[in-house]
Parts: C-alpha cells; sequence; structure tokens
C-alpha cells in the first residue's frame, strides 16, 4: 500500500493549507470532495448514474442552515442533521427509481430533483430566489469558537477525513463487493440469491446522505443557502468532477474537485467561461479519457510496472 | 381565486396551455425519433430549440430575412450544425454504454448555451409578432399567431407521424429501431440514415424554436428551462412510441394550464407530480421499446 | 480444391473474428463456387454462424480475406458487402414486428437487375399474400422462414448466406423450406447454407464444411458424406 503514505502526506498540505490559500475557497474544495465522492460510490461503484444529485447536496445546505437558525444548536449537530435529512429524501426517491437503471435511472433523477427544487422555491423556509442567508456559524460542541473562517476551516476538514475515510470503508467491504458484482453483473448476483435493488436502495442512501453532509458543510462555510446549490448545473458539476478524476477510484472524485473548483474560481471573472470550459472538459473526457486523470495515471503507473517484467 | 374565474381567464389559461403543450409535444416527438434509433437520450435537445429561436432572430436582425424566411432556414442551420455534432461526438460512441452519449450531449447543452450566453447576454430579446390581430370568439380572444401555432404544430406532428407509420422511408426507420444489422444486411447505408435521423430531429427541434420566438423571449436559458419539462414528458409517456410522446406532450401542456387557474403556486410542479405518480403505478413499463430497458 | 480450375465466387482464407474482446473464429479457409449448395456444419459455437456474419460485416472485427468475385470484403460494411451481391437471411428470421408483412417483404430495395418483384414474391409464397397485412411477428414461425427468404429474394443478389433455415420447425414445414432451397439452386443461385440438421444438409448440398472450433477441419462431397457417414458423425458427436 503505497497510498497512506501519500495520503498522509495531503493531510499534511491540508492542514497549512489555509496559510496560502484563502479559507473559504479550501472549504468549498473540501465539501465538493465530499460531494463528489458519495456520486462516486453511485456512479463508480453501483453502476447508477443520478443526474440529480444537487437535491441532496443544496436540500441538506437548506435544512443544516434552517436548523441552525431556528435551534441554535451546535454546529457538527447541524452538518449532521442536514446529512440525516437527505439520507431521508434519498430514501423516499430510491424507492422510486432504484428500480429501474442506466438512461431510466438518470433521466428519473434528474426530473424528481427538478422537482424538489421547485418546491425549494416555494418553501416558506428558503428565502426564495434570495436563499436562506446569515447561517450561523454556532460553537462546536457547543463549547469550541469556530465564527472565523480560519477555525472553521479544521472543522470541514475534519468531516471531510471522516468521510472520505467512511467511503473507503464502505467501498472495501462485503457491501462494497457485492455492489461491484451487481454493477458487472446484475443478473448474476440476483441468481446467487441476493436482492439487487435492496443493494442499490442502500448505496443511494448512504450516498445520498453524504452530499447532505457535504451541503451542510457547505452551508457553514458560505453562510447561505441558495436554490444554485439544488440546481442541474451543481448535478452536472458533481458528474464532471468524478468523470475527470476517474470513476471508481479514491483519489479520482477528490482530484476532480480540486481541479473544477480551482477552474471556476479562477474562470468566474470572466463571465460564462466557467460553463463553456465544464462542457468542453466533459466532452474532451467522455471521448478521449474515459478512465479519468487518476485512472489514466493508474494505468500508466501499471504499464511502466509490467514492461521491464517482459 | 376561483370566485374571479371568468371564462376569458378560464380560455386563455387553456390557451396557453395548448400552446406550451404544442412545444412539448414537438419536442418530446424528435427526442423519441432520436432515441428510438439511436438510443441517444439528446439532452442537447433544448439547446437546439434554443438555436432555432436564436437564428431567427440573427436572420431577422443580421440579414433582414423575415420570420417565414427563418422558418424554413433556421431549421435547415441548425440541422446540420446536428449533423455535423452527431459525426464528431455521437458517432465515437455509438458503441459505449448510452449514459455517455447522454452525457456527450449534455456537455455540448453546456458549451452552446454558454457561448451564446456570452456572446448575447442572459436577458430576453425580443422578436415581433409576424402576424398581429385576432378574433373574438366570444368566450375568449385568439390571437391568429398563436392559432397559427397551434395549427402549425398540430400538422407538423401528424406529418412526420405519416412519414414514420406510412411510408417506405418510415418503414426503414421503424426496422433500423429494431435491428439496425439486418437492416444494414439489406443494402441499406444505415449509418447515412441514422446521422439523417438525427439531423432531422434536431430540425424539428429548431422548428420549435422559430416558431416560439415570437411568443416567448429569445433567450440563452429557455432551451434548458423547456428541457427540465421535456424530461419528466418523456419519463410520463416513454420514449417508445411517437403518439405516446405526442399526446403525453399536450396533456401535459393543458394539465399545467388547468393547475395555473385553480393552484397557481403549483403549476410549475403539477407535470414533476404526475411523473412521480406515474413512477409509482407503473414500476416498470414506461419505455415501450425493449432496448431501452437498458 | 476446384478441379475445374474455375475461379470460385468466394473465396474465404485465414478468416479470423473476434466478439469484443473474444476469439471466434481462428482461421477459416475454404470456397463457395458459382451455383453450388454449400452447407456449413459442426457443432454448436463451432463457428458457423459468426462466418455467415463475418462475410456479411456484421462482424466488424476481422481480418484475413474474403473475396468475392474477386473482391476483398474484409474492412468493407455491411451495406456495401450487400450491394455486391450478397443476401444474408439470418437464424433468428429478424422478422420486423413493427412492420406488416408487406412491409417486411417489400423492405429490401433492389440492388441488381433480376430481383423478383413484389407479385411474383407474392405469387411464390401465396401465404403471405394472405397475411399481407397483419404484422410481422404475427406469422408462424414456418410462415416468418419464408418471409425472410422471401424478401431476400427482391434484392436480385444471386449468392446466398441462410442460417438454419430449419431450425425449430415442424417436419412438414422443413420439408417445405428443403424444396424451396432446391427450387432457388435449380434457378441458379449459389448458396451458402449453415446447417445443424444433418439430414436436411444432406438432402439439399453439394459439398459439405465441417467447422469446429473456429476452423474448417473437413471438406466432403455429397457422394463422400453418403459414403462415410460415421466419420461426420464423428465431427458432430452424434
Amino acid at each position: 500500500m503505497t497510498r497512506w503514505p501519500m495520503l498522509l502526506a495531503l493531510l499534511a498540505v491540508a492542514l497549512v493549507a489555509p496559510t496560502v490559500v484563502y479559507p473559504v475557497l479550501l472549504m468549498t474544495v473540501l465539501s465538493f470532495i465530499v460531494f463528489a465522492c458519495s456520486f462516486n460510490l453511485l456512479l463508480g461503484y453501483a453502476g447508477l448514474l443520478c443526474f440529480g444529485h444537487a437535491m441532496f447536496f443544496g436540500g441538506a445546505a437548506y435544512v443544516t442552515g434552517w436548523f441552525l437558525k431556528t435551534t441554535g444548536a451546535s454546529i457538527e449537530i447541524g452538518i449532521l442533521v442536514g446529512g440525516l435529512s437527505a439520507a431521508a429524501l434519498g430514501l423516499l426517491v430510491g424507492l422510486v427509481a432504484v428500480k429501474r437503471s442506466g438512461i431510466q435511472f438518470a433521466m428519473i433523477t434528474f426530473a424528481i430533483s427538478q422537482f424538489v427544487y421547485f418546491v425549494l422555491l416555494q418553501a416558506p423556509f428558503t428565502g426564495g430566489e434570495d436563499g436562506l442567508q446569515r447561517i450561523p456559524r454556532t460553537a462546536l460542541l457547543g463549547v469550541v469558537d469556530v465564527s472565523k473562517s480560519g477555525s472553521l476551516y479544521y472543522v470541514v476538514l475534519g468531516f471531510t477525513v471522516l468521510a472520505v475515510l467512511f467511503f473507503y470503508r464502505v467501498v472495501h467491504s462485503p457491501f462494497g463487493e457485492i455492489l461491484k458484482a451487481i454493477r458487472d453483473n446484475e443478473a448474476r448476483v440476483e441468481s446467487l440469491g441476493f436482492r439487487p435493488e435492496r443493494f442499490k436502495l442502500i448505496a443511494f442512501v448512504i450516498s445520498a446522505g453524504m452530499a447532505g453532509v457535504a451541503g451542510g458543510l457547505k452551508a457553514v462555510a458560505f453562510q447561505i443557502a441558495t436554490l444554485t446549490d439544488v440546481s442541474w448545473t451543481v448535478s452536472g458539476e458533481v458528474i464532471l468532477m468524478t468523470l475527470l478524476g476517474g470513476l471508481g477510484t479514491l483519489a479520482g472524485p477528490m482530484v476532480g474537485a480540486v481541479i473544477i473548483i480551482g477552474l471556476n474560481d479562477f474562470l468566474s471573472q470572466f463571465g460564462e467561461w466557467s460553463l463553456i470550459s465544464q462542457g468542453v472538459i466533459m466532452l474532451v473526457v467522455i471521448i478521449f479519457l474515459r478512465r479519468g486523470v487518476v485512472g489514466e495515471i493508474d494505468a500508466f503507473l501499471r504499464r511502466k510496472k509490467v514492461a521491464p517484467a517482459r | 381565486m376561483l370566485s374571479n374565474l371568468t371564462p376569458q381567464l378560464f380560455f386563455g389559461q387553456m390557451l396557453i396551455g395548448l400552446i406550451n403543450g404544442s412545444f412539448y409535444a414537438m419536442l418530446s416527438m424528435g427526442l423519441a425519433i432520436i432515441f428510438g434509433l439511436m438510443n441517444v437520450v439528446n439532452f442537447a435537445h433544448g439547446v437546439q430549440y434554443m438555436l432555432g429561436a436564436f437564428v431567427a432572430w440573427l436572420l431577422l436582425n443580421m440579414l433582414g430575412i423575415n420570420y417565414w424566411g427563418a422558418l424554413v432556414i433556421a431549421p435547415i442551420v441548425v440541422a446540420c450544425l446536428g449533423l455535423v455534432m452527431e459525426r464528431l461526438v455521437l458517432k465515437p460512441l455509438q458503441n459505449l454504454d448510452h449514459l455517455y452519449s447522454l452525457l456527450a450531449t449534455y456537455s455540448v447543452a453546456l458549451i452552446v448555451e454558454g457561448i451564446v450566453r456570452q456572446q448575447y447576454g442572459s436577458t430576453g430579446l425580443p422578436y415581433q409578432l409576424p402576424i398581429s390581430g385576432g378574433i373574438n370568439l366570444g368566450f375568449m380572444f385568439m390571437p391568429w399567431y398563436r392559432l397559427w401555432v397551434v395549427v402549425f404544430s398540430l400538422v407538423t406532428c401528424l406529418g412526420t407521424w405519416l412519414l414514420i407509420e406510412h411510408t417506405k422511408l418510415g418503414a426503414y426507420l421503424r426496422a433500423a429501431n429494431e435491428n439496425p444489422a439486418i437492416v444494414e444486411s439489406f443494402g441499406i447505408n444505415v449509418p447515412r440514415m441514422v446521422t439523417l435521423t438525427y439531423a432531422f430531429g434536431v430540425g424539428l427541434a429548431a422548428l420549435s424554436g422559430v416558431l416560439a420566438a415570437p411568443i416567448y423571449q429569445v433567450s440563452p436559458s429557455m432551451g434548458s428551462s423547456i428541457m427540465i419539462v421535456i424530461f419528466a414528458v418523456v419519463v410520463i409517456g416513454g420514449m417508445g412510441s411517437i403518439i405516446g410522446a405526442v399526446a403525453t406532450g399536450y396533456l401535459l401542456g393543458l394539465a399545467e394550464a388547468l393547475t395555473k387557474v385553480f393552484y397557481p403556486q403549483g403549476a410549475n410542479m403539477v407535470i414533476f407530480v404526475v411523473m412521480i405518480l406515474a413512477l409509482v403505478l407503473r414500476p416498470r413499463g414506461i419505455f415501450t421499446s425493449s432496448e431501452a430497458a437498458r | 480444391m476446384s478441379p475445374e480450375g474455375a475461379t470460385p465466387l468466394l473465396k474465404v482464407e485465414n478468416l479470423q473474428a473476434w466478439y469484443a474482446e473474444s476469439k471466434a473464429l481462428h482461421g477459416m479457409s475454404f470456397e463457395v463456387r458459382e451455383g453450388e449448395l454449400l452447407t456449413l456444419i459442426g457443432r454448436n459455437g463451432a463457428g458457423k454462424t459468426t462466418t455467415l456474419r463475418s462475410i456479411m460485416g456484421i462482424v466488424r472485427k476481422r481480418t484475413g480475406s474474403i473475396r468475392f468475385k474477386g473482391e476483398e470484403l474484409v474492412g468493407r460494411r455491411t451495406y456495401e458487402i450487400a450491394r455486391k451481391g450478397i443476401a444474408y437471411c439470418p437464424e433468428e428470421r429478424a422478422i420486423f414486428g413493427s412492420l406488416t408483412v408487406r412491409e417486411n417483404l417489400t423492405l429490401p430495395p433492389v440492388l441488381q437487375p433480376g430481383g423478383m418483384d413484389d407479385e411474383a414474391l407474392m405469387d411464390a409464397f401465396p401465404n403471405l399474400r394472405r397475411r399481407a397485412g397483419s404484422g410481422g411477428t404475427k406469422l408462424s414461425g414456418g410462415e416468418q422462414q419464408m418471409l425472410a427468404i422471401a424478401r431476400i429474394l427482391r434484392t436480385g443478389s444471386r449468392f446466398l448466406l441462410l442460417d438454419e433455415p430449419s431450425e425449430g420447425l415442424a417436419p412438414v414445414i422443413v420439408k417445405e423450406i428443403g424444396e424451396l432451397i432446391q427450387r432457388l439452386k435449380a434457378q441458379g443461385f449459389t448458396i451458402l447454407l449453415v446447417e445443424q440438421n444433418l439430414r436436411f444438409a444432406r438432402s439439399v448440398a453439394d459439398r459439405h464444411v465441417v467447422v469446429e472450433n473456429g476452423r474448417v477441419v473437413d471438406v466432403l462431397t455429397a457422394a463422400q458424406l453418403d459414403a462415410d457417414m460415421a466419420r461426420v458423425k464423428s465431427y458432430l458427436g452424434v
């Protein structure tokens, strides 16, 4: 396992990063890492393309914000409540959607997420077009003050590390193996006596919950939850991050999230170019680099390793 | 709300519903034709519709070509773009999982919408009504242009249906939907047929766009906002049959209008509610084509 | 191989073909002479159907050489191959359910002069005329097989690839199909027939090519087959 030293180095970089890059941007990257991991669990391991994952991300951002504003509970509770609410929504959506696969699943989740979008547009607590503003950064565990971005960053980092470890545990568990088997050959898994739909539903709920935690993190980082977080462009962004980084790899979605958020941040001053560049990158990835950045590097290293043996 | 419900208001809303339904019907019909032959869910259908409207606007403002000219020229121009896109983007992906082609058309939609936004801003551009005036039907006022849109779209849908169900060309298309390899073994150039079918579907979207230009504002986001609804329409009506797609389009346009009359807040949600109900009540079989089950 | 010294109509040399990553043909070589009826016989999965699909270009990944009237077919697309005068009737018959019987019959375009017109086909297959308006897949198995063969006669192609036309049909129908094939041969069609049914193959063919594991293992004339049934039965494992 050459991975662990690399991850530790990465963690070290993450710990000192706020001295170089402003923390809110870093927190955006981290929340999107969690979001992309959750998406990767579905597409990369269960073979399900959810084309509306923003409903969990953005929906939970509202719930976390509303919960913190009305109850003043400690911040980690707020984030977890966001995650749980997204998991509950995931259960409802999953019950309707997981019976289908492939293109049908993608279209259904897309349409349902638009429904969620319109519901949130009209719901009384969301602030409509203006969004839910001034979300408080309440104290961690009720005692530690994290109202400054510099300190909140470490809370977000902690959640991110836990989420990535959780993701790793899930995909390397027997449950994860069954998911991969379903992705590769659903009929065979069914003939072995498993019920693929049940496993897909569980994966969907886990993924939705994780996306919800990501949304909660974003809500406290920006102190605002908006309709943008629920929109189909964000659903598209998370697909792009995962594909660009590399489907079904641990590091892929992280790399993808870093690249896309960095690019968005850089291009935000040039009008519509971030949208255009996202489209171009996605197209290039789909036509030429279907393994993604990490997948291609992996394949390259493996070829290098194999070559001297021949 | 109900107390001040006048016939004028009611029929006015139903007319709007019928107009929206006309667009839903034409767009989902094009999607169904493309999906039937290629198994591609053409996410770019919305921007192709938007391009139809934009090209019409450009023709009017740059070259002085009026609406009637645009009605012919714009669909051809956009269909040619579709032709290029099929060759460059869809052909390389045709043997892969269909999710890739869905995402590729999605990417194209992002790029096209982004470029149009960059060039012309995100606010709508007005396009003048080509026919003004209308007729008082007693219970409501019917503008001529709206009548034209409803009739034209009905004729287009009917014509397309006849073309597919009752001509030799349509027989080729139906046969190739079932088994393209065998149709090709009869000496028919199926790859070219696929390209032309895609271009036809794209042209249909652009034609709807030209029709829509004088009714809605010509704006970069008009495509993606209608696409959101079309996806739900297609999930409800299925992509297996042309008739199904067209009928569902009109019905949902009217359902939307009815909701607007009786419960305005729910108007943009009703289609999605119907979709979710349909999914719950018909757990399988929303797509009739067997290939689509993949 | 060709005692008359004539160039064969179709010459297959070292044909290899793949389905996705798995190799199905490992170097097939055989030839078909003008006007003859040749069968490919062998066990299930030996590569007979793949051979037909490779000739037709439906299996695209193939190497080696397939020459038809001296022209190379490897690298050509299916519709180009069809236009050179080869017609293919698949094992699954591929009758289109969304088309009527008449539409099925008239679907293939006339590619060469000499194709039978609709009326002549309807005369030759009276059953089809009676059911012309009904859906293609509403026909019985035998009728569907007749339709599948009938429609490719429209193209005017004189070289027919027929994949197991007797499969799954009642003996009476099999006999009818056998007579039809013999009639076609008498009219000068060249036919490459894939068959599992040895009795059926014997009743119609001039020569037999035995296929095993994607290779040709033996070639027999009809007379040789009659003289040495034991040899062939050992190949087929019957």
